[in-house]
């Protein structure tokens, strides 16, 4: 059973390594969102310090949804899909190592560069090592949710917008406890609970999300 | 082994067919035929489990399907239009992953000689993207090689795109499967000379 | 074998044997909502005493209220019948959820709307990023999001199945972005007057918000089972007793 797990997620991996520009495009994206911010809002340090945590925030969230897409639609038009459901293994393992590998190939190389951006803000070294936490925390959500919902667009036309209709109301609490996290610390009162919350809502999805995952792709290939 | 009761397939809100019964034994060679549209391809997608059907049961060794779905897949191989096929892997990367995610993983060696049997042994390294049609159906084919423990085979038009030594090297394939107590179900709109006698449904019979 | 029969008995009669009840029920909620609309908004612009905090304003409740309630509510019972389709894959149950979510997104506009109208003279700004308003500003995306995906998706059956899903993972993220949003409100801003507990209720108020409350549902009831109406007869089209329903329909004509 666990050998459907680690064959899936090894070729992912191995197609997110032949793909690596889509990886890189990821990252420069989620670079350019956030530089974007000091254009609009003024360059004046102390607001850029205060807006950072939400503006890495968002932008890490706008990113993942980018790249949401790529967890399924490839191999629902060449038909691998088709085949893995008719997998006898169960579905969610391997729902769920595309989702492991969609995160490590995603989220990790965003959270890898977050200090880098932060430095840009002028965040606190503390700050900045509580950003990086909660983003850890926190973007196994994003990839969790998101499979679900790339998982219900899956082949539509128009699926990227709807794609983001759906998904984005459903990140609202992550990106509140993500950057409130931040501002916690920074406030004195302590992220731990935000920190908590955000961990809790990782097992959560964890627990929850592949099955509605699966759910979806077998309504998507019918 | 398989057993279709009074199935229907409604297609978007169009009845594609009703009334659908056959049993298929073992060693038996089953060929669904009928014009394009008659819903071919909806009905062996219902067989193998992929598509739910509007009404009706398809059961296996006395079994619904998709209440033993696990147990069921193991014992079925569905080749459909599309060879299922990553343009980035090589031939022998994705036939690798084919057959380990289907409950089989199978040696190097035993890969390359399905991939040689079926032709394809310059091609094991190169990426599927520079394979031309008929060689990545061969890629799909090739899974049939390594499937001789799997029972039921239901195949989407095998022959197409197929060159005439292939065409009768497959059918000698399927003859062999059929003797061995295996059960094979297809589409195909070729005359293929087959040793075991053809099965014909006509699907048209029942189409709505 | 038995209990297949039994089941398409369930899932093909269903809509053949709900239309003409849907049909009997929807005049009657109707004229119940109507009724009802009357009587709760005289009582509430005319009987219910002026406020001593708000003065007039405050009478928008009698609208904001019922509609905030019906929004998160239909969402609940949309949810409840998606899982009810899921479960025992009635065709009825996914096109209830799809009737149910315009009335949901509508009542859901009210809700801002009218909140918008009473925070200008309350707060001083049609927008504050109150708990209660910003929750239900992410209602109403999921409400879109529902509709949207429900629209986009060609095949009916692929349509509710999907759907289905999305309302049932929404309704497990409703509380999450509920109590978030609450959370992040408290930390933001102090607690801000609000809209629903500001008032001391007066008897009459209660009655008012009451009855108000009870015409959105009768209203609802009714809407949704015209909409229900018109969704069996497109899907169930190809079917005898809907020909023969149609030309009935002519037939009085």
């Amino acid at each position: 059973m666990l050998s459907v797990f680690l064959e899936v997620l090894r070729r992912d991996l191995l197609l997110a390594w032949r793909n690596r520009a889509d990886v890189l495009v990821t990252l420069a994206f989620f670079t350019i969102v956030a530089c974007l911010f000091p254009f609009g809002v003024g360059s004046e340090s102390n607001q850029l310090r205060a807006i950072a945590p939400g503006v890495l925030w968002v932008a890490a969230l706008l990113a993942t949804l980018l790249s949401l897409h790529r967890i399924f639609a490839q191999d629902h038009s060449d038909g691998v899909l088709e085949q893995l459901l008719l997998s006898p293994e169960p579905a969610v393992l391997w729902a769920l190592a595309k989702i492991l590998a969609h995160w490590l190939t995603t989220a990790l190389p965003l959270i890898l560069a977050a200090p880098a951006l932060a430095l840009l803000f002028d965040m606190e070294q503390s700050a900045t090592a509580v950003l990086i936490l909660s983003l850890a925390l926190g973007t196994p959500i994003l990839s969790l949710l998101g499979a679900v919902g790339a998982a219900l667009t899956l082949g539509l036309r128009g699926g990227g917008m709807l794609l983001a209709l759906l998904v984005l109301p459903l990140f609202v609490p992550i990106l509140i406890f993500g950057a409130g996290a931040v501002d916690a610390h920074l406030s004195g009162t302590g992220a731990a609970a935000h920190l908590l919350l955000l961990g809790g809502g990782s097992l959560g999805a964890l627990a929850l999300a592949p099955w509605a995952c699966t759910a979806a792709l077998r309504i998507a290939v019918e | 082994m398989l057993e279709v009761t009074d199935l229907a397939c409604l297609r978007g809100d169009r009845m594609l067919f009703a009334d659908v019964s056959l049993t298929v034994a073992s060693g038996e060679l089953v060929r669904i035929a009928g014009p394009n549209g008659v819903g071919k391809t909806s009905l062996l997608r219902l067989l193998c489990g992929l598509a739910v059907p509007e009404h009706g049961v398809v059961r296996w060794k006395g079994e619904r399907i998709e209440r033993s779905r696990d147990a069921f897949h193991r014992e079925v191989l569905y080749l459909g239009h599309a060879a299922a096929l990553n343009d980035l892997l090589t031939p022998h990367e994705n036939l690798r992953f084919a057959a380990a995610t289907h409950g089989h993983p199978t040696e190097a060696a035993r890969c390359d000689a399905a991939l040689a049997r079926i032709g394809l042994e310059a091609q094991r390294d190169l990426p599927a993207k520079v394979l031309s049609q008929g060689q990545r159906r061969r890629v799909g084919l090739a899974r049939l090689y390594l499937s001789e423990d799997v029972p039921l085979w239901i195949l989407d038009e095998p022959f197409t795109a197929l060159d005439v030594d292939a065409v009768k090297d497959l059918a000698a394939w399927l003859d062999a499967h059929c003797a061995r107590g295996g059960a094979v179900v297809m589409t195909t709109h070729q005359d293929v000379p087959f040793a075991t006698p053809l099965r014909v449904f006509d699907l048209a019979e029942s189409a709505c | 074998m038995e209990s297949a029969q039994r089941f398409s008995l369930f899932r093909y009669a269903a809509p053949n044997m709900f239309y003409p009840l849907a049909g009997r029920l929807a005049p009657m909620f109707a004229v119940a909502a109507v009724v009802l609309a009357l009587v709760g908004l005289y009582m509430g612009f005319f009987v219910a005493p002026t406020d001593a905090v708000q003065g007039e304003v405050y009478r928008v409740i009698f609208i904001h209220v019922p509609a905030a309630w019906m929004s998160m509510f239909i969402y609940l019972v949309m949810a409840l019948w998606s899982g009810v389709g899921v479960v025992f894959n009635t065709r009825l149950s996914a096109m209830m959820a799809q009737a149910l979510a315009p009335t949901g997104a509508m009542f859901c506009f009210v809700a801002l709307w009218t909140g918008a109208l009473w925070g200008r003279p309350t707060w001083g700004a049609y927008w504050v990023w109150d708990a209660r308003l910003t929750s239900q500003l992410l209602l109403l995306f999921l409400y879109f999001g529902f509709m949207a995906l429900t629209a986009a998706i060609e095949d009916p059956r692929r349509a509710d199945r999907a759907g289905a899903i999305l309302a049932l993972v929404g309704a497990v993220n409703v509380p999450i972005i509920y109590f978030s949003v609450t959370w992040w409100n408290t930390l933001h801003q102090g607690a801000s007057v609000s809209l629903t507990k500001a008032p001391s209720m007066a008897t009459t108020m209660l009655w008012a918000m009451l009855i108000m409350a009870l015409a959105s549902w009768a209203y609802t009831i009714a809407v949704v089972l015209w909409r229900v109406r018109g969704l069996i007869l497109e899907r169930e089209r190809h079917t005898e007793w809907v020909a023969a329903e149609l030309d009935a329909a002519e037939a009085r004509a």
